[in-house]
């Protein structure tokens, strides 16, 4: 074990962590917003009790959401030192500007949200929640531009032995910055109407608070059929521009060795690495990886032999992250669309509500996946085509990092135990008013 | 070079700003188990603070960013170097948040004991590394030509970083003491502002011994020394630290909190113009030091930085200042302390 493997071990359990918050504050705070509008405007009560039992959930939710990610930010020094001062004239300005332009605003609005209930008016109240969605979306911005521009940079020049900025709306504008922040924004917004129509569903079964559960699973489903469809839709444009901007990723999520035209997909393939070529291939489709890369069957599609073998992402590893999110997203708008030819029987499918209530943990493991893919195939590069990973670690003792990497797992471990117990278990009691 | 030099004040001023604000929730998280005597205490005591925490700790997040951006050589070397002491801040910080969300959400004595010494050891730790951290930069640390930490955590833990951190702890605590005595009323009132009046003499102590070590440790006074007009700024740092007594004899709790938030920010200007202009120096050898000339960003990013900066940070501060004057002066001062009355309702009192 050395400081480079530790490192990237801590920074992947930290990230990982992190985004098992992200996702459901990012949609669940416009859900909310949604409601308390629904109250303020027609002040029926019912959307009172929706908008503070879901906003408990969301708030227990969102402390672990905001302190995990303070230790991120940090990690770019503590783990990352060589990559920080290598490209932190310009990587380090998106993350300065996300905390003073978006974060502020996020964590002064909810506070003043929390305790503003009988200090503001009504509609106030519900502008600041939306006003807290839609801080907790600019970060979102900010962070992706920030981490879009690690998986293809631009507007920089190589200057002083850095890379510095030459170009700030090159940087800003980033189209693959913002596919991914389509990507993520839309996949935490499909997270969150699981997430609410799951906890609805268990009370549908059990058959209480009826009116309350279904207003609230059917608000939370016209966002994920709509936000299912769109992440599919964008996730095909987000993948032919990474065939066109980071081959090396593509050629390794579809395990495709040699450089050809109508380039076959593989449903199911296992990959031998070290004999560069794959031992298994199940359900191959000619030519639709070529359609997928480029809309067009006969485009040539550059294979792995292509690329040094040094420079190669882990196979097996992209290759699972991709079908998984792929195979999860493709079942997700299928189930948002048999929630909508349901949705004014929903007490009578206790199968569809069983299945809403297990699918909680779906979405979870495909945001998860979608990260895996993203950082993994990007490897071996920190910042693609670039500086490599392994040039970007801090010079720090590796007993250091051990130690810290330990903390991580058992103080992660138990916080997020006891998060995901207090939000079940508030799930659980259902509204209280 | 002007640029550069802006960046240095802006880099000092976001990090006094975060220790003027999350500094009296730390003081309030230190006090916590001393002068909270029953549950209602403790839920008064948290909720004084429950709106405004989180944004103070972006202060953080905010000043830690700007290194990153302005000076991102320091940034690298700072962090690598402070490795373990920082670690152990964030885990303390992350202990802190997730205590309070976790504390009142279930109705049993032995959970919430449990996350009362999460918050006591989420604010203590904080508070007292803080200073150590900062008092080991105002001597230099072991970094050598390539920024390279030639030391362990316990060579921070030197006779000066601790008394740097033992000041910042009495800072912190002086400043948590008087909000309290703002936002409470009755016996939890009393305790806040004689802790307020003993901690004082401690910080007084503290700060004395502090300056004059000072002399003796660092090259902190070279600048002033040059530039005798600087002197201006101890001395109204001394001021402050007097008018904080001075208000606190004549029960005027905002303006001896007020006092004490300037005495904070004085004094971590005291120290960042006296580094001036290194940021990080060494202790090895002058040359190795990182300074606002040889560690900044290119001027584009920084004038990008500077425009951000100058548009948003007004703007912070204003929803602040409102959110605390908000807090301080709702309807009347009355009403704008937290009472047992409060706890009963979710919409006053959400730990």
């Amino acid at each position: 074990m050395d400081v480079l493997l530790l490192s990237r071990l801590q920074f992947a359990a930290a990230t990982m962590f992190h985004f098992l918050f992200v996702p459901l504050t990012l949609g669940l705070s416009v859900l909310v917003a949604y409601m308390e509008t629904k109250y303020a405007r027609t002040g029926d009560e019912i959307y009172l009790s929706m908008t503070k039992f879901w906003s408990k959930l969301f708030l227990i939710n969102f402390a672990l959401g905001v302190v995990t990610g303070i230790t991120l930010e940090f990690q770019f020094g503590t783990n990352w030192s060589r990559y920080s001062a290598y490209v932190g004239d310009i990587f380090g300005s998106l993350l300065a500007i996300e905390a003073t332009a978006a974060f502020f605003l996020e964590s002064t609005l909810l506070g003043v949200w929390i305790f503003g209930w009988k200090k503001l008016s009504r509609k106030a109240h519900a502008a600041v929640m939306w006003l807290v969605a839609l801080a907790g979306t600019v970060s979102a911005v900010w962070i992706l531009i920030a981490n879009g521009w690690m998986q293809h940079p631009v507007g920089y020049e190589i200057r002083n032995g850095r890379a510095e900025l030459t170009d700030f709306f090159a940087v800003v504008f980033n189209p693959f910055a913002m596919l991914e922040f389509l990507h993520t924004v839309s996949a935490a917004y499909v997270l969150s109407a699981f997430f609410v129509m799951g906890i609805s569903a268990y009370h549908l079964l059990k058959k209480q608070h009826v009116e309350f559960f279904t207003r609230s699973f059917r608000i939370a489903l016209v966002f994920g059929l709509v936000f299912s469809i769109f992440v599919a839709v964008n996730g095909d444009m987000h993948g032919v521009h990474v065939t066109k901007v980071q081959p090396a990723k593509l050629a390794a999520m579809e395990a495709h060795w040699e450089t050809a035209t109508q380039a076959p997909l593989h449903l199911f393939a296992i990959p031998d690495e070290k004999n560069e070529r794959n031992l298994i291939e199940i359900g191959s489709i000619p030519g639709l990886l070529s359609f997928l890369g480029h809309h067009d069957f006969d485009a040539e599609v550059k294979g792995l032999k292509d690329f040094p073998k040094e420079e190669r992402p882990p196979v097996l590893l992209s290759l699972l992250a991709f079908r998984t999110m792929v195979g999860l997203g493709t079942l997700f708008p299928i189930l948002m669309i048999i929630g909508w030819y349901l949705r004014n029987r929903l007490t009578e499918s206790p199968v569809y509500l069983k299945t809403m209530l297990f699918a909680i943990p779906l979405p979870y493991i495909a945001i998860e996946m979608g990260w895996v893919l993203a950082e993994v195939g990007r490897q071996p590069w920190i910042v693609y085509g670039l500086m490599k990973t392994s040039d970007a670690v801090s010079p720090i003792a590796t007993s250091q990092v051990l130690v810290s990497l330990i903390a991580f797992i058992l103080v992660y471990g138990l916080l997020g135990a006891t998060g995901f117990y207090l939000i079940a278990e508030n799930a659980k009691k259902g509204p209280v008013h | 070079m002007a640029l550069q030099t802006t960046w240095f004040l802006l880099w000092g001023l976001l990090w006094a700003v975060f220790f003027m604000t999350d500094g009296f929730d730390f003081g309030i998280g230190t006090l916590y188990p001393f002068l909270g005597k029953n549950n209602d205490e403790k839920r008064i005591m948290l909720n004084s603070m429950g709106p405004l925490w989180d944004g103070n700790e972006v202060w953080l997040i905010t000043a830690g960013g700007v290194t990153f951006a302005a000076f991102p050589k320091v940034y690298s070397v700072m962090f690598s170097s402070l490795y373990s002491a920082l670690m152990l801040i964030l885990f303390a910080l992350i202990l802190r948040g997730v205590s309070l969300e976790f504390r009142g959400k279930v109705d049993n004595s032995g959970w919430r004991t449990l996350w009362d010494t999460c918050i006591f050891i989420g604010s203590f730790v904080p508070a007292l590394l803080f200073g150590v951290a900062f008092a080991n930069i105002f001597q230099g640390i072991p970094i050598d030509e390539n920024g390279v930490y030639l030391g362990t955590l316990f060579t921070l833990l030197n006779p000066y970083g601790l008394l740097g951190g033992l000041l910042f702890l009495f800072l912190f605590l002086v400043h948590g003491a008087l909000w309290l005595a703002i936002k409470t009323e009755g016996e939890l009132h009393d305790r806040a502002v004689s802790a307020a009046n003993s901690l004082w003499f401690l910080l007084l102590i503290t700060a004395v011994v502090f300056l004059v070590t000072t002399k003796y440790k660092t090259a902190l006074y070279d600048n002033y020394i040059n530039n005798p007009i600087l002197f201006l700024l101890p001395v109204l740092n001394v001021l402050a630290l007097l008018g904080i007594k001075f208000y606190l004899t004549k029960k005027s709790y905002f303006k001896a909190w007020f006092a004490s938030a300037l005495t904070i920010v004085l004094c971590t200007f005291f120290g960042v113009v006296g580094l001036f202009p290194n940021l990080f120096p060494s202790s090895l050898n002058p040359e190795y030091s990182l300074s606002a000339y040889n560690a900044s960003s290119s001027p584009l990013t920084l004038k990008i930085m500077l425009i951000v900066t100058v548009i948003f940070i007004p703007v912070v501060i204003a929803y602040q200042v409102w959110v605390i004057a908000y807090q301080v002066w709702t309807y009347n001062l009355f009403k704008g302390k937290v009472t047992k009355a409060d706890l009963a309702y979710e919409e006053d009192a959400a730990y």
